[in-house]
Formats: structure tokens, C-alpha cells, sequence
């Protein structure tokens, strides 16, 4: 069995598991936010069932819209917050909240060999860590909620072979958008990403959580990541709870193998409005942006930061555009802040927020009018997704993000680091 | 359960962001929703669409996000099932989950233009475009998901193993 099998059997009380068929999971987290758990709650309520299966198992996290951004998301926020309090589920207020795939890893909250399943198709995310992750709607979560069991259809595995060695500006980003741009948005559907050789070895984890949160973007039900001393670094020193780590079977099967060359691959671009349709930076060119945003729960950890002001350290924002940098969570913000990174963006120009996901969703702190073009560290650049739906969207790592912050068009940070 | 309506054709990759835009999702009531739905890809959807009327869509489609909104968006704008090529695999679930019965069939895609008239059985899967006399038919449910369906949607599935014990 493949790493993805093995946890699956072992959350299923199976000694084997193989893909397509269906079996009943037990999840050992259930997520939502402030935008899918006002209908989970509903669904909830309608199941008759009065308290959660396992209140600490549950968790949810105000981060879509909020700082409310409008009276009806506050109600929506309200709604949650209440329910939250009445269950007495694991809760981050804002203030203490960040992006919810930033946070929860960040948190302890989330294990390797663990089940997650979340109400946002970003709970992919946390493969990452080896554990199988993915995301549902709000009916599920509501059912996994009560039972602390969901429905799955074991899917099939692709492995993805990453060798070589990476360039300067090229991180995890840039294998994802790659990877995505060669299979297409649908060239993993309803498989498991399987991420492995020797540039995901030498990847830091924020850049192995870059990849598995948009397995998604390429139709996969979850990324996964074995897991290595890496791993087990970043987990020991936040685990909440004992975990199990899973080793695949030595003739683990495999629907396909897909290998690259990562010394041949630059950073890349995501051209609107699909995350397939990329080139490499070095045939854009000159395309004027107005907006420039870093951060999400793609690209908002520390080490993105780390990048960006790397790149915009003495330089300035170009005067004819607005760069939006926003910390994945408080504790990003606060170590950005303590080594100066939140300095250099100041003095650059650029605005900071505080946690959320506003822009990336059209939401708010980050609008697009029609005609404007932008820049984002983010995962989606769909028609209308971060604003009006005749502005557009380009897809980048932190570097080339920052790069054309400075010089208003996208550019590669060879440019002028 | 038989279902006939007017098709309304989209391509591939229609995202969870055109079937409903983000920028409504401060609220969940279905209803509401329903009005901007498939706004910014077919402004003109909400002035076509008739009760009963199903999409017909390339492939993977509902891709994107997990907003279970978008099937709800759909099925209470008045479509009645949505036929494609491929589905994206949360937009899968959250229709079966809600009672907005999906099909898979290439043929039907390629042979059906917007404004035909389909009748769709949805127990055999059989799908008649009755403006070109043409008969297609879909994969059948496997049995544990005709199970939901049959319940009514996971919540009433659920209930229905809860009552029972676990």
C-alpha cells in the first residue's frame, strides 16, 4: 500500500485498503471557517444530535472574512463564535487567529499519519506533514461532526519525483505550478499527489506546505509527503498529542510516476484565469500590474516573508501600484516583526494586515477593479476570484511577487537582487 | 426519478467562483445565493433558467473550492441535474450530499446543444435528447451512493444509520 493506503486502512479498522473502494473513515480533525460552518452548523442542528462527537477534535477558525469585513459576515462570524462556545470546540479568535492552514500545523493541531478533513478545499495542506488531508463540504463535516466518521472512496496514488537541485528563486511554489501547468487542473482528479526525491528532501517544510495545499488546484483529493527528519523537526516542537508515523509498502502501487528535472525549472507564472497556464518568468514579458499581494495560506508562512523581504530590503514599492502583505498567523507576524522583515516592508511601502484571507477571495483588504491586474502569492487566479470579474490574476512565489512590486511589471528578483 | 428540462451548455473547468462568486458568500441562505448564481460567466443565466432545466458542462467541472454554496446556488436556481464530461471531486460529494443529482457522460456532452430538451432517468441512467432523437447512457451510481440518494442526502443517511445504532 502506498503511505496515503496505509492511513486510510488504519482510520478504517481494514488491514488493506485499494483505490475505489469505498470504506467509512474515522477523522481524527474536523475544520471549518467562518464561511462553511454556518452551514455545517445548520446540517448539524437537522441531524437531531445535540453535541459533537469530540469537541477537541473540532475546530474552527474566523479567518475568510474576518476582521468582519460587512454586517452579514459578522453575523456569520456570530453564528459560528456561538456555537463554538456552546460545544466548547478549539476556537481562535481574532487576535489569536491566523489562516487556518497556517495555523492549525503551527498549532500542534495537525499530526503526521493523521485523517484531517476541513470545510475548505485547502485542508490539502496539511500532507505536508504525512498526513492524509482533504477537503469536504459542509454536509460532510456536519455528519463527521456528530459521528467522527465520513464516507471516503480510497483514490489512487500518482507519484511525483522531484530530482535535482533548485535554483536560487525557486521553491515550492514554483514545482507545484509547474507540476500543475504539465498534468492540467484536472490531471490528478480525485487521486493523491505523492511528493517525493531528492529536491523535496532539501525542501523546508513552508515550501512542502506550499505544493500540498494546491494539489487541489490539479483535481487531487490530498498531497502527501513522507515523512523525514524535516518533518519530524517542525513537529516535535509543537505536537499537542501523540501521533503515529506510517511507512509505505516497498511495492506500493503506483497509478502513474511523473518525474522532473528541477535544475531545468524557473519560477513561473500562472497566467489568468486558470492555475495551468503557466510560463517560465523568462518568456513574460512587460506586463504592467497594479496590485501586488504576499501572503495566504499558500504562501504566508515565515519563510515567504523571509523571501519577499529579502527582495524588497532598501528598494521601494513602484509608486504605480499597491503591494498587501499579510502574515499567515500572529505568531508569523511576530516573528516577522522581531527579525525585522515587517520593517522592510514598511519602509518599502507596502501595506500589512493582520491575518485573513480577504483578498485572495475577492473578499476584502485587497479588491480588484475591472481592468486591474495583479500579482499574488495566492492559489486561485479563476475568473473574478479576487475581485471584479474583468481584472486578472497572475500566480507567483514570494520572490517574483516582491520583484514586481519593485519594478511595477512581473519580474524575476535576478533583476535587481 | 425522471427528470426533463432545457439544456444550458457551459465548457470546461467551470469553477466554484463563477457558480457563485465569493463576494456573496456573507450569507448561506439558499435562496440568496441562487440570485447571483453562474453570474460572472453567464449574465444572463437567472433570465434563462427555467424550473427543472439542466446544465450540460465539458469537463471538471465545479472545480476550485469546497463552497458547498455552489450546488446549492444551482439546484435552487431550478436545475434539476447537471451532466458533464467530468466532475471535480468536493463539488462531487457536496451534490450527491445535497440532493442534486449529477451524471457522467461524454457522449450526451458532445451530441447536445444549449436549448435542447433532455429526459433523464436518473435509476438507469438513460439520457434522451428528445430535440435530436438521440439515446446516451451514463455510469450508474455505485450502490453505496444511490444509497445516499435514496435517503434523501447524507443528513437524512446519517439519521437514518443513527437511529439504527452505529
Amino acid at each position: 500500500m502506498t503511505l496515503a493506503e496505509k492511513i486510510l486502512a488504519a482510520h478504517s479498522g481494514k488491514d488493506e485498503v485499494s483505490p475505489g473502494e469505498f470504506i467509512n473513515v474515522r477523522v481524527d480533525l474536523v475544520l471549518a471557517n467562518d464561511i462553511t460552518a454556518p452551514l455545517a452548523i445548520r446540517e448539524f442542528q437537522r441531524l437531531g444530535v445535540s453535541k459533537v462527537y469530540d469537541s477537541k477534535k473540532i475546530v474552527m477558525v474566523p479567518d475568510h472574512f474576518c476582521p468582519n469585513k460587512d454586517i452579514l459576515s459578522a453575523e456569520q462570524a456570530k453564528m459560528m463564535r456561538e456555537f463554538a462556545r456552546q460545544q466548547d470546540l478549539v476556537y481562535f479568535e481574532v487576535g489569536r487567529m491566523g489562516i487556518e492552514h497556517v495555523l492549525l500545523p503551527e498549532q500542534g493541531l495537525v499530526l503526521p499519519g493523521e485523517v484531517v478533513i476541513g470545510a475548505d478545499s485547502h485542508t490539502c495542506t496539511y500532507g505536508a506533514l504525512g498526513a492524509f488531508a482533504t477537503g469536504m463540504g459542509s454536509t460532510d463535516i456536519a455528519v463527521a461532526m456528530a459521528t467522527g466518521e465520513i464516507w471516503m472512496k480510497v483514490p489512487p496514488t500518482i507519484k511525483f519525483v522531484y530530482r535535482g537541485k533548485l535554483g536560487k528563486w525557486v521553491g515550492g511554489k514554483d514545482l507545484i505550478l509547474c507540476t500543475i501547468g504539465d498534468i492540467g487542473v484536472d490531471g490528478a482528479l480525485y487521486s493523491v499527489m505523492e511528493f517525493v526525491g531528492e529536491a523535496i528532501d532539501s525542501l523546508p517544510v513552508d515550501g512542502r506546505f506550499t505544493m500540498a495545499n494546491m494539489a487541489i488546484e490539479a483535481g487531487a483529493k490530498a498531497g502527501i509527503f513522507r515523512v523525514d527528519s524535516e518533518t519530524q523537526k517542525y513537529v516535535k516542537a509543537r505536537a499537542k498529542h501523540p501521533y503515529k508515523v506510517y511507512q509505505l509498502d516497498n511495492d506500493a502501487e503506483y497509478a502513474r510516476t511523473i518525474e522532473y528535472d528541477v535544475s531545468k525549472i524557473e519560477s513561473q507564472v500562472a497566467f489568468p484565469h486558470l492555475p495551468s497556464n503557466v510560463k517560465p518568468i523568462s518568456q513574460v514579458v512587460d506586463i504592467k500590474i497594479d496590485q501586488v499581494v504576499i501572503g495566504s495560506c499558500t504562501n504566508g508562512r515565515l519563510n515567504d516573508l523571509r523571501i519577499a523581504a529579502k527582495v524588497l530590503k532598501g528598494r521601494q514599492v513602484n509608486p504605480e501600484l499597491r503591494c498587501i502583505i499579510i502574515p499567515g498567523t500572529q505568531q508569523v507576524y511576530l516573528e516577522a516583526l522581531r527579525e525585522g522583515l515587517i520593517e522592510t516592508f514598511i519602509e518599502s511601502g507596502a501595506a500589512v494586515s493582520t491575518p485573513t484571507c480577504g483578498p485572495c477571495l475577492g473578499g476584502y483588504m485587497g479588491v480588484l477593479a475591472a481592468g486591474e491586474r495583479c500579482v499574488s502569492t495566492t492559489n486561485r487566479n479563476f475568473v473574478g476570484r479576487m475581485g471584479s470579474p474583468q481584472s486578472e490574476v497572475y500566480l507567483t512565489n514570494p520572490a517574483v511577487a516582491a520583484a514586481s512590486a519593485v519594478l511595477g511589471r512581473i519580474a524575476s528578483p535576478e533583476e535587481i537582487v | 426519478m425522471k427528470l426533463k428540462g432545457k439544456v444550458h451548455k457551459y465548457g470546461a473547468n467551470v469553477d466554484t467562483d463563477a457558480i457563485i462568486p465569493a463576494r456573496y458568500l456573507n450569507v448561506s441562505e439558499p435562496e440568496e445565493l441562487a440570485q447571483h448564481c453562474m453570474e460572472d460567466i453567464d449574465s444572463e443565466f437567472l433570465a434563462k433558467v427555467e424550473p427543472g432545466d439542466i446544465i450540460v458542462a465539458e469537463t471538471n467541472f465545479g472545480c476550485g473550492s469546497s463552497r458547498e454554496h455552489a450546488p446549492l446556488a444551482i439546484k435552487v436556481a431550478g436545475i434539476s441535474c447537471v451532466i458533464a464530461r467530468s466532475f471535480a471531486r468536493i463539488f462531487f460529494r457536496n451534490a450527491i450530499n445535497i440532493g442534486l443529482p449529477l451524471l457522467e457522460c461524454g457522449e450526451a456532452v458532445d451530441s447536445t446543444e444549449a436549448g435542447d430538451i433532455l429526459e433523464v432517468d436518473l435509476t438507469t441512467g438513460a439520457i434522451r435528447n428528445s430535440t435530436r432523437d438521440k439515446t446516451f447512457t451514463a455510469e450508474p451510481y455505485p450502490d453505496f451512493m444511490m444509497g445516499i440518494m435514496g435517503a434523501g442526502g447524507l443528513v437524512e443517511y446519517t439519521k437514518g444509520k443513527l437511529a439504527g445504532g452505529l
